[in-house]
């Protein structure tokens, strides 16, 4: 009983990191119907800032509002620089060739920082502690960095789902998306708008890369793991839903560790690949996502 | 939009010219040559893969490096089990491939882009390492392929890896002849159809789905053989050789190469041998320290990638494309 | 206020041109009817004057304000709001946020919630719906929708798309009344883009004939109304 309850517990902690990145990516896919495979490479980068900053000013905190801003910027700057030259060209591969560009441009922010910083693993420590709750004679696997995971993600995702469903900025975020054309003919500035989406996912992902690394290490690619898992989750729940990003990143932390614990401790990742068929044989478009056709 | 592309489709004579000369070329290269041409080689035949699959039928695969990883391990275990000869077990390794590449397509032909991807991408992340699992696999330190002497008639001092370069350049343009053909064919053209509409291609009785699933299906068994190639030049398969990179970098090598385009798999191939070779001697010209040396083929690669999506969207063999309204 | 005027303006898809040497002009304050047949380029020229579609050559001017080469997002801060056709309305957002996103860019929010209830009170059918998503909209409720959303700009020029394809005539004859009815009240000037010509020509006080991207005639609506040639030729009576 206690042994289910701790995996739950790790399961809904490791979940809650999936979450996040899983929000970054949907937020992109929100706002300009593309996957950037470079959250990743962002990520990175906003928490090699955090680290930069960390070494100079020994508060967690601090670090982790430096890396938000610094992950906006990034998310904004890509998308001008990169992206909207991208929009513009169409030609039989214009759907590919944004996939294909963040590709590259998560190996170019990998090469880069490796280039800056090095290869080598560089450690940031907890702000909180990392000692499981003891309640009685039994310590749960729980701690309180545990909770603040958990607290974090929760916390992200309620504020962006309130701005995308109550306020202007959300509506002409989610017009942006569905019905560009549109939008422009309302007077909605689109490029603009797009631009915002994508600082917010680099926020997302910049704390979603310094939550996961303080129990892990930091090093030019230690995030494309959580991309990949960041992105099955948010396509487990769904690409379009925000909300989905959140059940998807829980489902999909709480199934690995059932797993992890029950089966076998090196089937994680077939296992992931499993959970995402699973879901996707039932419903293509992932538990809370649209169906808008092939192309969508 | 494009016009069809219309290479020799039947006649394998250039293919012939230019086996000829790689081999004569091979005689007077080093070792190290031998090796890297027996790397193009592979690349070769796992871009091809790509080139059916995205730029034809329009679908996209981020795991290609996991069916490769099929293709090897089939061509080991069936050389260790059934102790199939050279030939039979690339045999081995394409049919296994491609069984598994129709079971994938099934569940490909369902999704739309991204999810493909996604889909794709947790394939190349998770099938390695089911190798680790499984001891009749090799676990982590894989198992061994044993790659015949190259015969007495060819002389004494006819080495290891010119035999794997003439092994290996054989296969793959013997497998692009095929792909060729297979491109040509009304299959290829029924590809080209659905791609760029499929509504109108559905209407004009082309069967989707079995579409998708076919071109799914002969691009993982091109990807197989690679993965034997692959398997061949390392006399060694483990999960460790078929990491998500490759899976990256083979899709890299198509679109360097025109995704919708044949020809230009070669200079995908030779690009993608080209670069860690450019990149070290760049950075020991650039001092050498290690964080530039292990970044900066990375570094090279992306840009280079970058700017071909960017500048050359149909590859660097078409024209540009104009920018439309 | 010289009102719209357009001098040969030519447009293209490509190697096909779609306008050809297009000249007319567009009193302020008038409601114009522009009338052809399918593929006409009536749609092309709305696009082009809108900035979705780059014109080849020619001019377009809105009281001193050039057309061409602006982006939408700009025309419709200088007044200038183009309807595209009923498609235009997002099927998966509620009404109220199909309203809503027309009033966006605004930065007098009071003014936008006077307008939103000017038009509410103009389309009554709306105030019930505000709640529901508009993919379960009729046909005449999703183009009052569409107008609504253009009106919370509070335009000056008003562009639209055929606003009664698909639709009833009971409810085409309510909307071409409502538009008549804004226009006094709002002192818009409106440019009507219709296939059914006799009761666009009705409702205007000027038409513009178009036929395979050329001018045919522009003048007095009353006047093509009853001129046989034009009835036979352009009208279909």
């Amino acid at each position: 009983m206690i042994r289910l309850l701790s995996t739950l517990l790790i399961g809904v902690s490791s979940g809650a990191i999936y979450s996040l990145m899983a929000l970054a990516l949907v937020l992109v896919w929100r706002s300009t119907r593309v996957v950037n495979f470079a959250q990743a490479g962002q990520a990175i980068l906003s928490t090699y800032i955090g680290y930069e900053v960390l070494t100079h000013v020994n508060n967690f905190w601090i670090a982790l509002l430096v890396a938000t801003i610094a992950g906006a910027c990034v998310g904004a700057l890509v998308d001008v620089l990169l992206i909207r030259r991208l929009a513009r060209v169409s030609g039989a591969s214009a759907n590919v060739r944004p996939v294909i560009a963040t590709l590259g441009l998560l190996g170019l922010i990998s090469s880069g920082v490796g280039l800056i910083w090095g290869n080598d693993l560089k450690r940031i420590a907890t702000p909180v502690g990392t000692h499981g709750y003891t309640f009685g004679h039994t310590t749960i696997p729980f701690s309180p960095f545990n909770l603040l995971i958990v607290a974090t993600a929760a916390l992200v995702m309620a504020i962006f789902a309130l701005i995308f469903q109550r306020t202007n900025l959300g509506l002409a975020l989610r017009a942006s998306a569905f019905a560009p054309e549109t939008a422009r003919l309302a007077g909605v500035r689109v490029d603009r708008t797009r631009t915002i989406g994508w600082a917010f996912a680099g926020a997302a992902g910049a704390v979603a890369g310094l939550m996961i690394t303080p129990q892990s290490a930091l090093a030019p690619n230690s995030m494309d793991l959580l991309l990949v898992l960041g992105f099955v989750a948010a396509v487990i729940g769904g690409l379009d839903s925000l909300i989905g990003a959140g059940i998807g990143g829980l489902i999909l932390g709480i199934g690995l560790a059932l797993i992890l614990e029950y089966v076998s401790t090196s089937l994680a990742f077939p296992a992931a690949f499993i959970v995402l068929i699973i879901v996707l044989l039932i419903r293509p478009q992932g538990l809370l996502g649209k169906l808008r056709g092939r192309d969508a | 939009m494009h016009k069809a592309i219309v290479i020799l489709r039947k006649r394998p004579t250039i293919f012939i010219l230019a086996g000829l000369f790689f081999y004569l070329l091979s005689d007077h290269v080093d070792e190290l040559r031998n090796f890297q041409g027996a790397t193009a080689a592979v690349y070769l035949v796992a871009i091809a893969s790509i080139v059916l699959l995205t730029g034809y039928s329009g679908q996209i695969s981020l795991g290609h490096g996991a069916i490769m990883a099929v293709g090897g391990y089939a061509a080991v275990l069936s050389q260790k089990y059934w102790h199939f000869n050279l030939l039979l077990t690339f045999v081995a390794a394409v049919l296994a491939a491609a069984i598994f590449g129709a079971i994938l397509g099934f569940a490909a032909a369902r999704l739309s882009g991204p999810y493909l991807a996604g889909t794709t991408l947790a394939l190349a992340v998770g099938l390695p390492s089911l190798a680790d699992q499984f001891h009749f696999l090799g676990g982590e330190q894989g198992l061994a392929y044993n790659v015949p002497q190259p015969p007495m008639s060819l002389g004494a001092d006819f080495t290891q890896y010119h035999w794997f370069f003439w092994i290996t350049g054989s296969a793959a343009l013997l497998m692009i002849w095929l792909t060729q053909n297979i491109l040509g064919s009304r299959y290829g053209r029924q590809w080209r159809a659905m791609r760029s509409n499929p509504t109108a291609a559905a209407l004009a009785g082309i069967h989707v789905g079995c579409s998708k699933v076919l071109a799914f299906t002969l691009s993982s068994g091109i990807a197989g053989l690679a993965g034997a190639l692959m398997v061949l030049t390392l006399n060694l398969v483990t999960p460790s050789a078929f990491p998500l990179s490759l899976s990256f970098t083979i899709v890299t090598g198509a679109v360097l190469a025109g995704v919708g385009n044949l020809r230009g798999s070669i200079i995908g191939a030779v690009v993608l041998v080209a670069i860690p070779e450019l990149s070290d001697s760049l950075a020991t010209k650039l001092g050498g320290a290690e964080r530039v040396s292990a970044n900066l083929p990375g570094l090279i690669t992306a840009v280079l990638l970058i700017l071909t999506v960017l500048f050359f969207p149909e590859g660097p063999l078409r024209k540009r494309v104009k920018k439309t309204t | 206020m010289s009102g719209l005027v357009v001098k040969e303006l030519n447009v293209s898809h490509g190697a096909v041109e779609a306008i050809r040497g297009l000249s007319f002009t567009v009193a302020p304050g008038s409601l114009t009817a522009i009338i052809g047949a399918n593929g006409a380029g009536k749609t092309t020229l709305l696009r082009a004057l809108s900035g979705l579609k780059k014109a080849q050559s020619g001019s377009a001017f809105w009281n001193e304000l050039s057309l061409l080469g602006a982006k939408p997002e700009g025309l419709v801060r200088a007044g200038v709001v183009h309807v595209a056709d009923g498609k235009s309305v997002i099927p998966e957002f509620t009404v109220e946020e199909n309203l809503d996103l027309g009033g966006l860019w605004r930065s007098d929010k009071k003014d936008v919630v006077l307008a939103k209830t000017e038009i509410l009170q103009l389309f009554p059918a709306l105030a019930t719906r505000l709640k529901q998503h508009a993919a379960t909209l009729s046909g005449g409720e999703r183009q009052m929708v569409a107008i609504g959303r253009a009106l919370m700009s509070r335009p000056k020029l008003l562009l639209l798309d055929e606003p009664s394809l698909g639709l009833a005539p009971k409810v085409i004859a309510s909307i071409f009344d409502s538009l008549n009815e804004l226009r006094k009240e709002f002192g818009l000037t409106i440019v009507l883009v219709e296939q059914n010509a006799v009761s666009a020509l009705r409702v205007a006080d000027n038409g513009v004939v178009i036929n395979l991207g050329e001018l045919v005639t522009a003048g007095p609506a009353s006047q093509i109304l009853s001129d046989p040639a034009l009835r036979a030729a352009y009208l279909g009576v």
